[in-house]
Formats: C-alpha cells, sequence, structure tokens
C-alpha cells in the first residue's frame, strides 16, 4: 500500500497531478450546478432578479 | 470618481489587453530565440552557431562514451546525430533518464575542448512499455524504436 | 414541456430541417439538456473510476520512466481536450457569427471554461511530468509555448466577453478572436513535427500503429473517453444558465422560474 502512494518515488508528482486534474474538473462541474440553481432563485423573485446584463 | 460599471470594464479591457499581448509577446520571444530548441551535432559542426553563444544543443548519447570523474560530479559523454560527434561536459547531477542511446538537451556554450553544459535534460520518446515487453525485445537482438535522430523534433 | 409534432409529409431533408431547428430552439435545446447533463455525468464519473483503476493500479510501470509515466493517463486526454474543444469552440462561434444562430453563440461561450479547464490541467501535470522525466518543469519549446498561447487565447476569450456588455456583441466580438486563434491548434499539434523540441511526437494520432503497450492504451482510451463524457455534462450545464439568462422574458423560461 505504502508502495502505491510512493509510485516509485514519484509520488509527489503523480499526486499532486492527479489531485489538480481532480480539483479543477471538478469545480468546473459544480459551478454551472449552482449557478443555474441561483439563476432560477432570482429570476423567481418578485423584482426579476439583477440587471439584464 | 468612475461608475463602477465603467471601471469594471475598464479592469477587464486592461487584462483583456494585457493577456493578448503577453500571448504575442510570448510567441515573439520563442521566434525570436530560433523555434528550434536546439541545434544538431552537424549544425555545430559545420558553424552555424554565432561563436561564442549561450544555445542548446541535441543528440543521441554514443555508446561507451560516457566517461565520469570519481572524484565529483564532472562527466563527459558524446552526443550524435549520425552524422557528426559533438563532446559534452557537464558538472551536475544528470537526469533520472540519462544513458546510452538516450535523446539528450544540453543548454551551454562550444568551448575548445567540447561543449560546455549547464543544463542537461533528456529527451523521451513516444514509446511507452513495461520493462519484460522492452528486454523481450531486446533480448530478440532488434532495436525497440531507436531513439529518433534529432532532425525534426523527435 | 409540449413537444409540438407538426403534421407534415416527413421526407428525410424536411425531418432533417425539423431537427435542426428544433434544436436550435432554446427551450427544446434547454430540456435536452437537462436529461443528458446528468447521464453524460454519471458517465464521466463511472469512466474515470474505471481509468483510475486501470491506470494506477492494472497497467505496469514504463521501462523507462517507472511509474511517473502514470500522469499520461491525465495529460494527454487534457491536451486533446483542450485543442478539441477550442476548435467546437470556434466553429460553434463562427457559426452564430454567419448563421445568427442564438444558441450556438451560447455553446461556444460554455465551451471556453470548460477548455480552458483542460488546459491548464495539460501545462501543470504536463510539468509534474517533466521535471522527474526531462529534469525541469517548464520549457520554451515549440509545443509547450503553443499550448500556453492557447491557454491565453481562453482567458483572453472569456475576458472579451465579460468586457461586453451586450451578449451579441460580446459574442461576435469574441467569435471572430475564437477564429483567429484557430490556427494555433494545427500548430501545437505540428510544432513537435515542424520543429527541434524537448517534447515527445504523437504516440497515437500518428500514422501508423501506436507505440504504446496494450495495457497502457486501455487506460488511456478510457479516460478519453472519460473526458468527453465531462466536456459534454459541464458545457450542457452551462449552455443551460446562458439560456436561462438571456431568454429570462420568454415564457418557457417564466414557467422554470415560478412553475
Amino acid at each position: 500500500m505504502a508502495e502505491f502512494f510512493e509510485m516509485g518515488g514519484h509520488g509527489f508528482f503523480i499526486w499532486t497531478s492527479y489531485a489538480v486534474t481532480a480539483l479543477v474538473l471538478l469545480h468546473g462541474y459544480l459551478a454551472p450546478v449552482l449557478r443555474r440553481k441561483n439563476l432560477i432563485r432570482q429570476l423567481g423573485s418578485p423584482d426579476r432578479g439583477p440587471g439584464t446584463k | 470618481m468612475m461608475r463602477a460599471s465603467r471601471k469594471r470594464r475598464l479592469v477587464i479591457a486592461g487584462v483583456l489587453v494585457t493577456g493578448v499581448s503577453v500571448a504575442v509577446l510570448l510567441t515573439l520571444l520563442a521566434l525570436r530565440e530560433n523555434i528550434n530548441l536546439f541545434y544538431s551535432p552537424s549544425q555545430v559542426v559545420a558553424g552555424e552557431v554565432v561563436e561564442g553563444s549561450y544555445f542548446r544543443i541535441g543528440g543521441m548519447v554514443v555508446d561507451g562514451s560516457v566517461r565520469r570523474n570519481p572524484d565529483d560530479l564532472q562527466v563527459s559523454f558524446d552526443l550524435t546525430d549520425t552524422a557528426e560527434t559533438v563532446t559534452v561536459h557537464y558538472s551536475g547531477i544528470l537526469p533520472d533518464l540519462f544513458r546510452e542511446g538516450q535523446g539528450i538537451v544540453a543548454l551551454g556554450r562550444l568551448e575548445d575542448h567540447g561543449f560546455r553544459a549547464d543544463q542537461v535534460l533528456a529527451k523521451h520518446d513516444e514509446n511507452y512499455m513495461p520493462p519484460e515487453v522492452s528486454e523481450a525485445l531486446k533480448a530478440a537482438n532488434r532495436q525497440p524504436y531507436a531513439p529518433a535522430a534529432t532532425g525534426g523534433g523527435s | 414541456m409540449a413537444m409540438r409534432k407538426p403534421a407534415q409529409p416527413t421526407t428525410s431533408r424536411s425531418r432533417a430541417w425539423r431537427w435542426f431547428h428544433r434544436f436550435g430552439s432554446p427551450a427544446y435545446f434547454y430540456f435536452f439538456a437537462g436529461r443528458w447533463a446528468p447521464r453524460f455525468g454519471h458517465l464521466a464519473v463511472a469512466f474515470f473510476l474505471a481509468g483510475l483503476y486501470f491506470g494506477l493500479v492494472v497497467a505496469p510501470p514504463d521501462y523507462q520512466m517507472g511509474d511517473s509515466y502514470r500522469i499520461i493517463f491525465i495529460h494527454v486526454p487534457s491536451a486533446w481536450m483542450s485543442m478539441f474543444i477550442y476548435v467546437v469552440m470556434a466553429v460553434s462561434a463562427g457559426i452564430g457569427l454567419v448563421w445568427r444562430i442564438k444558441l450556438s453563440h451560447a455553446v461556444a461561450r460554455s465551451c471556453a471554461p470548460v477548455g480552458a479547464a483542460f488546459t491548464f490541467c495539460a501545462l501543470v501535470t504536463g510539468a509534474l511530468w517533466g521535471k522527474p522525466t526531462w529534469g525541469t518543469y517548464w520549457i520554451w519549446d515549440a509545443r509547450l509555448t503553443s499550448e500556453l498561447v492557447l491557454l491565453f487565447l481562453y482567458v483572453g476569450y472569456m475576458a472579451l466577453l465579460a468586457a461586453l456588455d451586450d451578449w451579441k456583441t460580446g459574442s461576435r466580438a469574441g467569435a471572430v478572436l475564437a477564429l483567429v486563434g484557430l490556427v494555433n491548434i494545427p500548430i501545437i499539434h505540428y510544432s513537435v513535427e515542424w520543429w527541434n523540441t524537448l517534447h515527445q511526437g504523437a504516440t497515437i494520432t500518428k500514422l501508423g500503429r501506436p507505440s504504446i503497450d496494450i495495457r497502457m492504451l486501455v487506460p488511456l482510451l478510457i479516460m478519453f473517453a472519460a473526458v468527453n463524457f465531462y466536456f459534454l455534462a459541464a458545457m450542457l450545464n452551462r449552455v443551460r444558465c446562458e439560456l436561462l439568462d438571456q431568454e429570462r422574458r420568454t415564457r418557457w423560461v417564466q414557467e422554470v422560474v415560478n412553475g
């Protein structure tokens, strides 16, 4: 198991790569999902939400 | 006082202009240093490199040419593009991938006794295989995808 | 969500046009994307997990690079997507520009953040792969430099869109920029062939057999599928946001928002 994390001494490079990618992609997926929910909430309120863009 | 929306546009416009300028400058910078990353041994021997300039040379490490000094980190080896050969002298730790037959790119200056390198980088080719396949290929006495000659980039 | 089915003679050409028009309708696309984005998301997760398993656990180490080569399973798919998405973005923007199709502009705008993310990942994972193998995190060779230029194109495109308040004007200006930058894509791809570079040449897209062991190729292909599903899921979700925002005064949006 320790070998798996060590990755022949290259553990830092491999795991940092995977971690950065995972975080970036995760954020990229969640951001529009959240934005859509916010939009619906804002557009549904009586004052028609934020000013036109 | 500037309206918030106008100021926002100014800032964004500034970022935009800076971004595009940097992109163009980067391209020009890369072009200015000659898009080719390195000269081949043939080009160096032919005198294509400006006298005394700091440049990169790329080639294959000649079998049996690696000589290490046991007392310090000094090492010398020959780089070839199968047509011409240049001797490289380097003091420091070589990259993991350094070995005979490997593609190497060295940064430094041409001196009387050879090329004195400040930086040695190892290329690796586009082949990926596990050790047992590599051994099997070597055992079958066939060169496994011999590292490509340097002209043309890989 | 009511789907009108016009009673018309259905020649294949008129069916193609109706399909095209239907997809060009923001409302239809919104709900179509609403059904398919989650499915693509689930597929992406499944393929990512499979790719991780086959790449990190099953695949053997490389004869030269040992375990560090395993970065290939995210680096190469990211790099591929960074280029592929740019082409989709530029083409979509170009179509929006020429045919004046709003949805096309929405797709282009939605592509940019996803493409930029993959470009960033390609550069970072490439640097982390370069250090233990080449001996350096970065070098200004043609391949790395042109990929960095791609990142600046994405960021420039997004900044331009943000700087122009009017959605249509911004989309059109962005389309011009995206199209102008298209030349960078073949430059990136052929950089390792046209010039001497530190970066190695193509393994898969070159003519001839891929020079990669099958046990390493399989997780790579799995990851290719994963990133494509991810792109579709993320991009479609972003298009939905654009449509809600831009079509806010239409009846179908009012129904979504209040219903």
